[in-house]
């Protein structure tokens, strides 16, 4: 008898707390997750960001090489085709990389939040007519998974009730020529923008030029690759978090402007447009950095719920 | 300097006659092959087998188009990054094929097989794969249909952009134009 009081005790004391949390949680149904999801991807292979737009512009006035004046004025014409008859900015649609940020007081309702990601890719790829590129059995048989899923999903728990979700098509050019290297920490600033400068000079014009150079320094192997891949959905030349990055930035950019690599590898002074970086601590023995190459079709949508 | 207009397929008169920079206009007929289809046809020519298309004086452009809309010809259809197919090029050029149509530069092997087999390698515009879909009168799938983006094409093409990176007598665009804006003396 004394049991089933305490039981019943303990219940009422539960589902007391549990108002008290609901009133300060809020619901996001995956419903609602799935349409904005498949959204995005209309949008960020349709239309290319004012940002981008604008820098591409920028370096039409300044580039020295006359053809690659011509090529970038056909880039900026590509964007004002592809927003106007809804065709993608490019045949690579990309793998699609998604970025969630999720409010630690949102709760997701209806199902499974990964699927409903999933789902909306499935529906984006297919309403919109984007190539879907993904194979599954990467190193054999490599079939053709017909949708472009799986999306590449990275979550992250923040403060908040919201849930914001960033949509990142990356295609494989450019993709295919980003590269990891674990440096020691005696190899410091010089051998972090020696490293950009290699990798960029070894990509030359495959990659799509002009790039936008994601860079991640420190944390481990993953988390440099991770950072790099964040900071290219940065507004585009929007500086790095302290004076120290930033600086870092500006003097990697000039360096990798002196190679002439230029758009699409035929010449110029401009072979990038902006060089995003972040840090974070590392291992005493370590410095990894990480280089992500973003071609200048630089795709990426966001939307918060 | 203005583009010059020619038909594809390139006589080998045409060809010889080309130099890195030239900026073409193509019309005519180019065929479409990627990664997937290339892995086939080398499978094909070691096994001393026919391939599906006869590629002797043809124009292959590495492509993989995004799907066409209805009452589209083609979806977005730019180039994708050569040096993947170097691996599969030279048994191509054995067979005939005169000109390469993608983007980025190419191995050593074969930009000296180019010279060998007189042939040319040129790019295009990529990432503009909107505005090049506007070149493309008519797309049709030859072989591979279960490949989806990567199955083998035939296209019509008129006023297609493209400039001489790789040509026979070893001209080479990108040595040639990076050059003239490369600073790096100055440190």
């Amino acid at each position: 008898m004394g049991k089933m009081e305490d039981r019943s005790l303990l219940v009422n004391k539960c589902s007391g707390v549990l108002k008290s949390r609901q009133m300060a949680i809020r619901t996001v149904g995956i419903n609602q997750i799935k349409i904005q999801v498949s959204e995005l991807c209309l949008k960020a292979n349709f239309e290319l960001g004012q940002d981008v737009i604008k820098a591409l512009q920028n370096a039409l006035e300044r580039e020295k090489s006359p053809v690659a004046r011509e090529t970038l004025l056909q880039l900026l014409e590509n964007a004002r085709l592809a927003r106007e008859k809804s065709i993608p900015l490019c045949q690579d649609c990309g793998a699609a990389v998604v970025f969630i940020e999720i409010g630690q007081d949102v709760h997701i309702d209806g199902g499974s939040l990964s699927e409903a990601v999933t789902e909306g890719v499935r529906a984006g790829y297919s309403e919109g007519y984007l190539r879907k590129s993904m194979v599954d059995k990467p190193f054999s048989e490599r079939i053709n998974t017909a949708d472009n899923t799986p999306p590449v999903i990275h979550y992250e728990i923040v403060p908040g009730d919201r849930l914001r979700i960033v949509l990142m098509p990356k295609g494989g050019g450019a993709e295919n020529m980003s590269r990891v290297s674990m440096l020691s920490p005696g190899d410091g600033k010089e051998g972090i923008i020696s490293f950009v400068e290699q990798t960029v000079k070894k990509a030359g014009g495959a990659p799509c030029p002009p790039l936008i150079i994601g860079v991640g320094i420190g944390g481990t192997l993953e988390k440099a690759a991770l950072m790099a891949k964040q900071s290219l959905a940065r507004p585009l030349g929007e500086p790095g978090l302290n004076s120290e990055i930033s600086a870092l930035e500006a003097e990697i950019l000039e360096r990798v402007n002196r190679l002439g690599i230029g758009p699409l590898g035929m010449g110029g002074s401009y072979t990038a447009l902006a060089v995003h970086a972040a840090t974070f601590p590392c291992h005493i023995a370590s410095l990894p950095v990480a280089v992500n190459l973003q071609c200048h079709s630089s795709r990426h949508a966001e939307a918060v719920l | 300097m203005k583009p010059v207009q020619f038909t594809s397929p390139f006589s080998s008169q045409e060809v010889i006659n080309l130099k890195a920079g030239d900026r073409l206009l193509i019309s005519g007929v180019i065929y479409v092959a990627r990664d997937a289809a290339h892995r086939r046809l080398t499978e094909l020519i070691a096994s001393g087998l026919d391939l599906p298309v006869d590629f002797c004086g043809q124009t292959l452009y590495y492509m993989g188009p995004s799907p066409a809309r209805p009452g589209s010809v083609i979806g977005a259809c730019g180039p994708t990054t050569s040096r993947r197919m170097d691996r599969y090029t030279v048994p191509l050029l054995e067979l005939g094929l005169r000109a390469m149509i993608g983007k980025g530069e190419r191995s050593e092997e074969i930009r000296q097989a180019i010279i060998r087999y007189r042939a040319v390698y040129l790019v295009t515009l990529g990432g503009a794969g909107a505005l090049l879909a506007d070149c493309v009168i008519k797309a049709e799938t030859v072989c591979y249909p279960e490949l989806g983006a990567e199955a083998i094409m035939r296209l019509v093409v008129e006023k297609f952009p493209a400039v001489v990176a790789y040509d026979w007598q070893g001209g080479d665009l990108f040595q040639q134009e990076t050059a003239k804006y490369c600073y790096l003396q100055e440190r």
